[in-house]
């Protein structure tokens, strides 16, 4: 007995309680209609499962989906919001029931596949047995940095990373050339009402 | 502003978003001993310019960080990124080959800790100023949020 067992039982019912929260969490952002309210629990949906993430100790993935889901995306959600209506349309008749089907359907294939998936830790796993533990013992001579993740994301995979970043400033790029005129002529205000309350503290002090 | 009855939000905005673009920064020089790394950084970077938008009006905002300089930080980024890869080519390695950087012996680390940090740094120009462009690119056309909006 090494309280061990204790152990998986508070992990267990962590899980449980974390996946309750997000499966009602799921279920209102279905249901609601007022866009400012799916946008807020769209962001603590992404918290609720940082969290979650951290139970299965993928800190990393966490803290990406802390920042990204639970940060920007909400505050972009909120931009677009304000730019469009407050409230969506309710769906009627057939187009309420396919996306319901849809997602038993996806939802039924995946947990098919969970069948063969090897347990969670599993040290027999082919993740922990193939080129994971090559890269755990590898990592420190050849790079000599203590955080793996860093040293794959930036050196091993140093090509997909640059791809990453590519997509996001093309992402960053479109947005502008599409939506971006607004901005620009703000921006131009901004910098024109800086230029006439220079001038005119010019012609004071002059 | 008077009559403002949010004067509890800008205060509290006021005193958080320093302390959220240094842990920013910290997510970012930090990376290689806990988890984040560029991406993370950046993200939380922008977001710091982006609740002060939210909080104070996107005029201010855009006094502070202008739309052009947001838009030369993320291209800057993805050109630092590049730049790694071609000096890496130019000292007769691979494309982002950090050990060829300054053609060490097998065994040194500084080629790779230098092309580590100058690409983090590249993702973190990247992402920060990409992310602020899309932000800006949003609530620049409508030219302020009342209250009545959320």
């Amino acid at each position: 007995m090494t309280g061990f067992e204790g152990a998986t039982l508070a992990i267990d019912l962590l899980n449980i309680t974390l996946l309750t929260i997000l499966f009602v969490v799921a279920i209102a952002i279905a249901r609601l209609r007022s866009l400012f309210a799916i946008v807020m629990l769209s962001g603590i949906y992404s918290l609720v499962s940082a969290t979650w993430f951290v139970a299965l100790d993928a800190v990393d993935v966490a803290f990406t989906e802390a920042a990204v889901g639970a940060g920007i995306s909400t505050a972009l959600f909120l931009g677009a919001m304000v730019l469009t209506s407050r409230t969506a349309k309710a769906e009627k008749g057939a187009t309420r029931l396919v996306p319901l089907l849809v997602v038993i359907a996806t939802g039924a294939v995946l947990i098919y596949a969970t069948i063969d998936l090897p347990g969670f830790g599993d040290p027999t796993s082919p993740a922990n047995t193939g080129v994971g533990v090559a890269f755990l013992e590898r990592t420190y001579p050849e790079i000599a940095i203590p955080n793996v993740v860093t040293a794959v994301l930036a050196s091993y995979r140093g090509f997909d990373t640059l791809g990453e970043v590519g997509v996001v400033f093309a992402a960053g790029l479109a947005v502008t050339l599409l939506l971006g005129f607004g901005e620009r002529s703000l921006g131009a205000t901004v910098r024109r009402e800086d230029r006439m309350t220079a001038l005119k503290d010019d012609e004071e002090e002059s | 502003m008077k009559g403002d009855h949010h004067v509890i939000l800008r205060v509290v905005a006021k005193a958080l978003i320093p302390i959220i673009a240094l842990y920013g920064f910290y997510v970012q020089f930090h990376g290689e001993y806990s988890p984040g790394g560029g991406f993370q950084a950046g993200v939380i970077l922008a977001v710091s310019v982006i609740l002060y938008s939210l909080v104070f009006g996107i005029a201010p905002a855009m006094r502070a960080i202008t739309p052009g300089f947001a838009r030369f930080i993320a291209g800057l980024g993805f050109i630092l990124y590049i730049g790694v890869g071609v000096w890496a080519l130019a000292m007769g390695g691979n494309f982002l080959d950090y050990d060829a950087l300054f053609r060490e012996e097998p065994g040194g680390h500084l080629g790779q800790h230098t092309g580590i940090i100058i690409i983090e740094l590249g993702v973190l120009f990247a992402v920060a100023g990409s992310m602020v462009t899309i932000f800006y690119a949003f609530a620049g056309r409508v030219s302020e949020i009342r209250d009545e909006d959320w």
